[in-house]
């Protein structure tokens, strides 16, 4: 295998607050190779947008540390100068965020704002940087952009602001490409269109892309390689085909049950009690056992590590449960799954 | 954009008429005879009665108000004191450079002492500048402008002798008896009230810059500008000011037509007879002429500005549109 595009080792966050420290990120490795896109998964709060924020050095320095490793192309992030910083963001890492209604500045038009990433980085006229922009605006289908370019973004649709974001991401042709829950403000006719248009993208401008999310319908559309978060920890993490065949982490097996299927006729949807834990206190042990419907006495003291369980060895989750366990419980989750379907 | 100005200016018709009808009904209202102090104290109760017949005080009130409208549509005349005799009109136009003088000079020290300040607090926050600035800020909103004024002219305009202490120079049109005149002796005079006025309003001003700087720097499109790869200094400059700035227009504006009705302390302090001391020595004296002129300048002056604060926004923020 080739040197990865990517390789986060061991990455912790901290954030010091008025309450006490709280660890956001706590020994999370992972790594990315070049055109490939990787899912992170979890709820609000398990420190997937963190994790990106650290790789792109976002946080706010007054308040974050971060131990660990971001090799990019093998140089460390963490110990790049500001100056090197800035040269890879929007260059070489882009960033797609959340909220399209409110991550362009509303005072500047669009044509400004797009051709002002492409001016950060190459030293190129004024009026090639908007040949550039209009060219990307065309890419990701924004209808009639020789005249939109001169739009504000409050002329624009939230969907269409995606767009621009994603236009803005990859104007600079960059390896990597953060989308952090890029679909969640859009609604749902508009989030499949703009997936459909960041996978498309993907294929051609040959990007690797961290796609962060809470759905799990976005991952398996989108990823090849899936990581589960729970509570700044990374729990599961698999090729995107062995994680929806054969889950193996409790926390999983929740998430799984708690979506949506207009081919299944269910009482309620499944719900995982209680809520994430405090990362300013975390729980002793595994982190999910007061959540857990399958918590041992082992789970509240010692905390398990990533290990391979199954036959996939490229899966790997942090669960004390034995085997065969998580096996049967994998087969009957499905299995359900599937007869649903058919059904 | 027309129908919004003629929308506008009918509104503030509507509050002209509301503001000088409040006035003449809380004249009224006061249990005071301008006729005895017109006529002065020797006047015998005739005289008085003859008085009150000349200046119409005589009439209801409503048949007043009506000939002060008639007057001022028809001739653009706001009438003549009661006690002087003078038109109303001179007095305002005497009395308003004055005032516009210390409201303008201080708004520009404001600005320029706010502005720099607020944002390098909101950059800084907590830093040893920072908390400088908020004690400042303290001060500022905490002492009444007179204090601030007397210790200045006592420290500075007697104890140094770098100002004068008090008067008001004209730039243009220097009467032939006036001791001093020109631009120089303008700006050396109002020097001082400028600084007061400004000491005063400028604490408020650097804690609202401040507060804007910082909820700006929060915002998702700042993070956007930093994920692209701007430096600070750029997304400080095109991302972060001029966001930050559009509701410290609106202040600014709204604050000049409000001090432009008088800044009457600081006015009193410095010994300039600008509209505040028009307006105080005219409620003294029962002058309601000069006084419905002052009141109706001061409301010309705030409605002017706000609709010159909504254009400037609308100008400035491209998410509004006048309609």
């Amino acid at each position: 295998m080739s040197e990865p595009l990517l390789d986060v080792r061991d990455l912790r966050t901290e954030f010091s607050t008025d309450d006490g420290i709280v660890r956001a990120v706590d020994g999370v490795s992972f790594t990315i190779e070049p055109g490939q896109v990787l899912g992170i998964v979890g709820e609000s709060g398990s420190g997937k947008s963190v994790t990106c924020l650290t790789v792109m050095g976002l946080n706010d320095a007054k308040f974050a540390t971060s131990t660990g490793e971001v090799l990019f192309r093998g140089e460390d992030l963490l110990k790049a100068p500001g100056a090197r910083l800035r040269e890879i963001r929007g260059n070489e890492i882009a960033m797609i965020f959340q909220d399209p209604m409110t991550s362009l500045n509303p005072v500047h038009k669009i044509g400004r704002q797009l051709a002002e990433a492409v001016l950060l980085h190459e030293d190129v006229p004024r009026k090639q940087a908007y040949a550039r922009a209009l060219e990307l605006l065309k890419a990701v289908g924004i209808p009639r952009a020789e005249r939109r370019i001169d739009d504000y973004p409050h002329q624009f649709s939230g969907g269409m602001r995606q767009r621009v974001m994603i236009a803005m991401a990859l104007i600079n042709n960059p390896d990597l490409i953060i989308a952090d829950e890029p679909t969640t403000a859009l609604d749902v006719t508009t989030q499949a269109q703009i997936l459909a248009l960041l996978k498309r993208l993907q294929e051609d401008f040959g990007s690797a892309v961290i796609m962060i999310t809470h759905d799990l319908g976005v991952v398996a559309e989108t990823a090849d390689e899936v990581i589960v978060m729970y509570a700044a920890r990374i729990v599961e993490r698999g090729h995107v085909r062995s994680i929806f065949n054969e889950p193996r982490h409790p926390y999983s097996w929740g998430l799984m049950g708690s979506l949506p299927r207009l081919d299944m006729n269910v009482e309620r949807l499944y719900q995982i009690p209680g809520q994430p834990p405090s990362l300013l206190n975390p729980p002793a042990g595994c982190r999910f056992h007061p959540r857990c419907a399958y918590a041992m006495p082992i789970c509240r003291e010692q905390d398990p590590a990533l290990a391979v369980t199954g036959t996939d060895p490229s899966h790997e989750e942090a669960c004390h449960l034995d085997a065969e366990t998580k096996a049967r419980r994998a087969a009957e989750l499905v299995s359900s799954l599937m007869t649903g379907a058919s059904t | 954009m027309l129908r919004y100005l003629i929308r506008r200016l009918l509104w503030a018709l509507v509050l002209f008429i509301a503001v000088t009808f409040v006035t003449y009904v809380i004249f009224f209202l006061v249990p005071a005879n301008p006729a005895r102090l017109a006529a002065g104290q020797s006047a015998t109760p005739e005289r008085v009665e003859e008085v009150k017949h000349f200046l119409g005080l005589d009439r209801p009130f409503y048949v007043q108000y009506g000939k002060f409208l008639k007057r001022l549509v028809l001739e653009g005349s706001l009438g003549q004191s009661f006690v002087t005799r003078r038109s109303v009109n001179e007095e305002i136009l005497r009395a308003a450079p004055i005032t516009a003088s210390l409201v303008f000079g201080a708004m520009v020290l404001v600005l320029s002492i706010a502005i720099p300040l607020g944002i390098f607090s909101a950059l800084r926050p907590r830093s040893l500048l920072d908390r400088a600035a908020m004690i400042y800020v303290l001060i500022g909103i905490s002492l009444p402008s007179f204090w601030i004024g007397l210790v200045l002219s006592y420290v500075v305009g007697f104890k140094l002798g770098l100002t004068p202490i008090a008067g008001y120079c004209e730039v243009f049109s220097v009467p032939e008896a006036a001791i001093c005149g020109g631009l120089w002796d303008w700006a050396y005079h109002m020097i001082l009230p400028c600084l007061t006025l400004a000491i005063v309003v400028a604490g408020t001003y650097v804690r609202f810059v401040r507060a804007e700087v910082m909820d700006t720097l929060s915002m998702d499109y700042v993070r956007t500008a930093r994920a692209k790869g701007a430096p600070e200094p750029t997304v400080i400059r095109s991302h972060v000011l001029r966001n930050a700035m559009l509701p410290v227009v609106t202040m600014v504006g709204m604050d000049i037509g409000l001090l432009l009705g008088g800044a009457i302390f600081i006015e009193t302090v410095f010994g300039l007879n600008g509209l505040g001391g028009t307006a105080i020595e005219s409620i003294g004296r029962f002058d309601l002429p000069v006084l419905q002129g002052v009141v109706i300048f001061g409301a010309i002056a705030i409605i002017a500005f706000s609709l010159v604060v909504d254009l400037l926004y609308a100008w400035i923020d491209p998410r509004i549109r006048l309609t």
